[in-house]
């Protein structure tokens, strides 16, 4: 396919073109809908770059040979959906804890189990949270268009290049399978990300070992000679399994401050008719569309709403939402499950303002309409 | 208009969803904010099948139908479905093949036509049922000027079969007087 600057295409394919225009040649998966399109497309784009495709025995294959494919140094993508991304999670512990880069895919359908599988839904923000065991990092990022799939794809990879971690990119079926016109911003035009190592073998040899100030591990690709120990396990300075309390905490406290002292850097978000507003409808995703156009509507009655969409999910904009909610006299979540991202806005308003949750778990899209008649109730 | 809401209809292996692909393509390839979305069920063939295209002048904001303001009907259980779901100055676009209903069509412009009839007689091959349906959706709404249409359709068809295609979509065109 000769290349177009401007094209129509699907979250799902517009996923694919921001992966390989960060730098993806390597993609291993299992394929389910809806986010069947984002394997068929790797499957057709990656050998015309001269990347790798290859479609594994399940999605544990999937996504353990894209954490191996990453470690020999090539930028790696893996995609799923809720089914396939519960059985990632181990993996992505590992990830997490050995510090790869990678990027996993998720795009939500309606669960639990393998539920409504061609229905949208919005049920996974806690498990792209806390889906794998234990405390660890992670960031996660959520598209509502397939311009943003395009952008935030690219994103992912740089962020999960430059803070050494999984990133979780969490579509769902609205913005997965919806057709939008979309620019594909050259790789040139770009800020590309790419990880480093230590030129010297000796220093080489111990990537887990920090210099002061030095944010993530420099590993040389595996394959490149030099010898390495990676592992799950608590591991110290020379990558080596520990059971020293000391040095585990020094592991997990850098881990998370990797992070949690890059926030500024990580955390992105959207404001639309904030300024005047009485209630702020917080959302994210595909479900931001449904807002959109009831803010259309609600603004066109004379109603003063707004709305705030987090654009990285996790870290969640926590200053922000707590400012948000002394200045508004309500807030509305607006989320295609049961109440998730509401427990975070909750608790981030402490009080300061009521928050109301409109909900859905029956594999339908929220209407416009709908969410005006909620705005209505909740003016009252 | 400045937003347009076409929900096409039918079941599934009718080409429903190409349709609405292949008419946001025309919509956007003429310079219009487009935004095509579908919903079916995990057959492949067969159960009913929803694919909609909005077309709007402006930023699209809600990127599904709310009321449709185009439909069209392949299928008896898809137009008693949708047909209450429309605004109240909606045109309709019903197969030849489905028998009228009674009530719900009041103040519309409604276009009965022979779509799948004209796949298989006319053009000689059932498959092309969409293309048809496509050229005749446009010959109603004007959403982009023929040579554009064609442009979409050579984009999303298998290579060889654009003689027939393109044949389809002259036998659709002729449906609307």
């Amino acid at each position: 396919m000769a290349y177009k600057r401007f094209a129509l295409l699907q979250g799902n394919e517009a996923c694919v073109e921001g992966a390989i225009a960060a730098g993806m040649r390597f993609y291993s998966g299992y394929p389910i809908t809806p986010s069947t399109e984002i394997a068929e497309n790797s499957a057709v784009r990656l050998p015309q770059v001269g990347g790798k495709f290859i479609q594994m025995e399940d999605e544990i294959g999937g996504i353990a040979a894209a954490i191996g494919a990453s470690v020999a140094g090539v930028k790696a993508m893996t995609a799923t959906s809720g089914p396939g991304f519960s059985l990632k999670q181990e993996n992505i512990g590992y990830a997490a804890m050995a510090e790869i880069p990678l990027v996993v895919v998720d795009v939500q359908r309606s669960g639990p189990s393998t539920g409504l599988p061609t229905s949208p839904s919005q049920g996974d923000v806690m498990q792209t949270r806390w889906g794998t065991h234990g405390d660890h990092p992670i960031i996660v990022v959520s598209p509502s268009s397939v311009q943003e799939t395009y952008n935030l794809t690219v994103r992912a990879f740089n962020l999960s290049e430059k803070y050494h971690t999984p990133v979780i990119l969490m579509m769902d079926e609205i913005v997965g399978h919806l057709r939008e016109g979309v620019e594909l911003i050259p790789a040139e035009e770009l800020e590309i990300v790419n990880r480093e190592w230590w030129p010297e073998r000796e220093r080489a040899r111990h990537p887990y070992r920090m210099e002061p100030g030095q944010l993530v591990p420099k590993m040389t690709p595996f394959g490149g000679g030099v010898g390495y120990n990676i592992t799950g396990l608590s591991h110290d300075g020379e990558g080596f399994p520990t059971n020293s309390n000391e040095k585990t905490a020094e592991l997990m406290n850098r881990l998370f401050d990797k992070i949690n002292k890059n926030l500024d850097d990580i955390v992105t978000y959207e404001e639309q008719n904030l300024d005047d507003a009485e209630i702020a409808v917080v959302t994210f995703g595909g479900a931001a569309r449904s807002v959109m156009g009831a803010i259309d509507k609600a603004r066109s009655m004379g109603m003063k709403v707004g709305m705030f969409r987090p654009i990285t999910v996790w870290p969640f904009p926590e200053e922000q939402v707590r400012a948000l909610a002394k200045k508004v006299k309500h807030i509305l979540v607006v989320e295609h499950n049961n109440g998730q991202l509401v427990l975070e806005v909750e608790r981030l308003a402490g009080g300061s303002c009521p928050v109301s949750l409109l909900g859905r778990m029956d594999g339908s899209v929220i209407k416009p309409d709908e969410i005006v008649e909620k705005l209505k109730e909740v003016s009252k | 208009m400045s937003r347009q809401e076409l929900r096409l209809t039918g079941s599934g292996g009718q080409g429903v969803v190409l349709a609405t692909v292949i008419l946001a393509e025309a919509g956007y390839l003429a310079k219009k904010a487009v935004a095509q979305s579908q919903s079916y069920g995990p057959e492949a063939r067969g159960g009913m099948c929803k694919a909609e295209v909005v077309i709007s002048d402006d930023v699209i904001h809600y990127t599904k139908v709310e009321h449709a303001t185009f439909l069209l009907a392949l299928t008896q259980e898809a137009l008693n479905k949708y047909l209450p779901d429309i605004t109240p100055d909606a045109v309709v676009m019903i197969d030849s093949s489905l028998d009228l209903p009674e009530t719900g069509l009041e103040g519309h412009q409604v276009y009965q036509v022979p779509i799948l009839q004209t796949a298989i007689e006319k053009v000689g091959r059932a498959q092309t049922g969409n293309i048809v349906a496509v050229a005749a959706i446009n010959a109603v709404l004007h959403l982009a000027p023929d040579d554009i249409l064609e442009e979409a359709v050579k984009m999303h068809i298998p290579k060889g079969t654009e003689e027939l295609n393109m044949k389809a979509l002259a036998e659709g065109k002729k449906l609307i007087h």
